[in-house]
């Protein structure tokens, strides 16, 4: 579904991705984990067009998506969250959601003037699906900004799942959760799999990656230095030692 | 009374000049082209009616239209810009325009008279609403029929999604992109409503003073254009109005009266930033203007 290959991004002399080859199959829940400033997140940043890369090339099913800006990627059907919370905060939580609907999918069943002034029916039932799927229905007229740290991390979650994404990418969503809330975040990512959304997940917090995905990649310095099932990177040495460096025993 | 009516024309006129820049000042953008689409709209509605002898019915709307296709043109380059690259790029859009209508020179002759835009000494004899007699109230309730259709359209608008995408657009560009608003899209599609909001307000503006010259569209009144509604808040386009009230009515007309000479100057400013300080998101801010909807409208949600 999802296919980098030899895919770098330099910025100046530092090759935060550098050749990195990495495929996603459709239904699949993968982890992406590494050290800090291993390219995680700048990997995430690539595929959805947030910068242009350097060599290399993305593809999405049938589509190159390699040059595609991010409202195209969005269109074609991939979502993403941010590691640091991007919300509207002066739109309300209903509106975050309103705003995020433009899939190709999308503008198919409503036609070009549906999409923007009226269809509103068919938009109202998807936003009152996410505001169900994240717990937010009583917050709906709340500013977004005012919402607590952990519901602003599940609305920008409902946000991307309303784009009726097939392929979503969550860059370190549980960063500064609880465990409590980690523990929900894991529930709701595996309900997405009963949806038949694909899932890449970056993130530091161990807890969540080896409990959802059944597939992990490490990278380090850009490059992946590991793949497997969690239990094999949890075994692996090169992994062990880019987290702990070189002799850790434990 | 001729008074309060020519002030209402001048505030309802500077209302749709400041509407203008409030659709684009939404999408986070500061522009100070507003001035050049408003000369635009007054010098070809104010032509096609003098020169050519057109209902001013359909001389405004081709002037809006002729401003929308420029602000649109201009809304491309301009999206390279950001904060104050783009103000001094639209400024100088702003200053081009105006120095194109200072030397603009095209003028037919009517009966002994010669007609038409005539450089430095710009357009004078725009007779359209004198020559059908119209009075000053009469012009007045036309002008103020445009500024209630045009607020009530981004009154709409603001209601709509499109609204909550400009804004979504305006706060964080790269998380509307991410929800696949296309940037380019919005942007020039806001430059071009907004272009098309001053056309309209220039050909008002040209034909109630019945003369146009290049001073009136310079960086004074591009100024002003922003000043109104980041003053009344990008929340409402009540903001804007009173806003407008605010500054031609209060401060410009009635302070002097009140107490003129030097003092006034300073009151002038004082006041302005007194209102900045109590409000510092404009005097109509999102929870005043939240409260003003529940007073007249259900929640769009409810």
């Amino acid at each position: 579904m999802l296919e980098l290959k030899g895919l770098s991004k330099h910025f100046g002399g530092v090759r935060a991705v550098d050749g990195l080859d990495f495929a996603v199959k459709k239904g699949e829940i993968v982890g992406l984990i590494g050290p800090n400033g291993s390219g995680k997140s700048t990997t995430v940043n690539l595929i959805c067009g947030v910068f242009p890369v350097t060599s290399g090339t993305i593809a999405f099913g049938a589509h190159d998506i390699t040059k595609a800006p991010p409202h195209q990627c969005l269109s074609l059907g991939i979502a993403r969250t941010f590691q640091n919370i991007r919300l509207f905060n002066e739109l309300t939580v209903w509106q975050n959601l309103w705003v995020a609907q433009n899939s190709a999918k999308h503008r198919k069943e409503r036609g070009f003037l549906g999409r923007w002034a009226g269809g509103r029916g068919q938009a109202r039932r998807s936003v009152e699906r996410y505001l169900e799927f994240s717990a937010l229905a009583a917050k709906r007229d709340e500013l977004a900004g005012n919402l607590s740290f952990g519901e602003q991390r599940r609305l920008e979650l409902a946000r991307a799942l309303a784009a009726e994404p097939d392929l979503l990418l969550l860059d370190e969503p549980a960063a500064g959760m609880n465990s409590e809330e980690v523990g929900q975040l894991a529930d709701r990512i595996r309900s997405l799999k009963g949806q038949g959304k694909t899932v890449v997940l970056v993130e530091h917090v161990m807890e969540l990656v080896m409990g959802v995905t059944e597939r992990i990649a490490v990278l380090n310095f850009g490059r992946k230095i590991a793949e497997g099932t969690p239990a094999e990177i949890q075994a692996n040495q090169a992994v062990r030692e880019a987290y702990l460096g070189t002799g850790a025993k434990i | 009374m001729d008074y309060l009516y020519g002030l209402a024309q001048t505030i309802g006129v500077h209302t749709i000049i400041g509407l203008s820049a409030y659709v684009v000042l939404q999408t986070g953008q500061v522009t100070m082209a507003q001035a050049a689409f408003y000369a635009v709209g007054a010098y070809v509605s104010a032509m096609l009616t003098t020169l050519w002898g057109l209902n001013i019915l359909i001389a405004i709307p081709v002037a809006a239209l002729v401003a929308m296709v420029l602000a649109g043109l201009a809304g491309f380059p301009a999206l390279r810009f950001k904060g104050l690259m783009l103000v001094v790029a639209t400024m100088a859009l702003g200053e081009a325009v105006r120095e194109f209508f200072f030397n603009f020179d095209y003028q037919i002759a009517k009966g002994d008279l010669k007609v038409g835009p005539a450089g430095a000494e710009g357009f004078r004899q725009i007779r359209y609403f004198y020559e059908r007699g119209w009075t000053t109230a009469e012009v007045a309730a036309f002008i103020w029929m445009f500024v209630i259709g045009i607020m009530a359209l981004l009154w709409w608008m603001d209601r709509s999604r499109i609204g909550a995408v400009l804004r979504a657009v305006g706060e964080d560009e790269l998380a509307a992109q991410s929800v696949g608003i296309n940037l380019t899209a919005v942007k020039v599609s806001a430059f071009a409503i907004g272009g098309a909001i001053a056309g309209v307000g220039g050909a008002l503006y040209a034909h109630y003073t019945t003369h146009v010259e290049h001073t009136a569209f310079g960086v004074l009144m591009a100024t002003f254009a922003i000043a109104y509604p980041i003053l009344g808040g990008l929340s409402s386009v009540f903001g804007t109005l009173i806003a407008v009230v605010f500054i031609q009515g209060l401060l410009i007309q009635w302070l002097p009266i009140l107490i003129g000479g030097e003092l006034r100057n300073l009151l002038f400013g004082l006041l302005i930033l007194l209102a900045m300080n109590l409000r510092p998101r404009g005097l109509i801010d999102p929870r005043v203007a939240r409260t003003l909807r529940g007073l007249f409208v259900r929640s769009p949600n409810a």
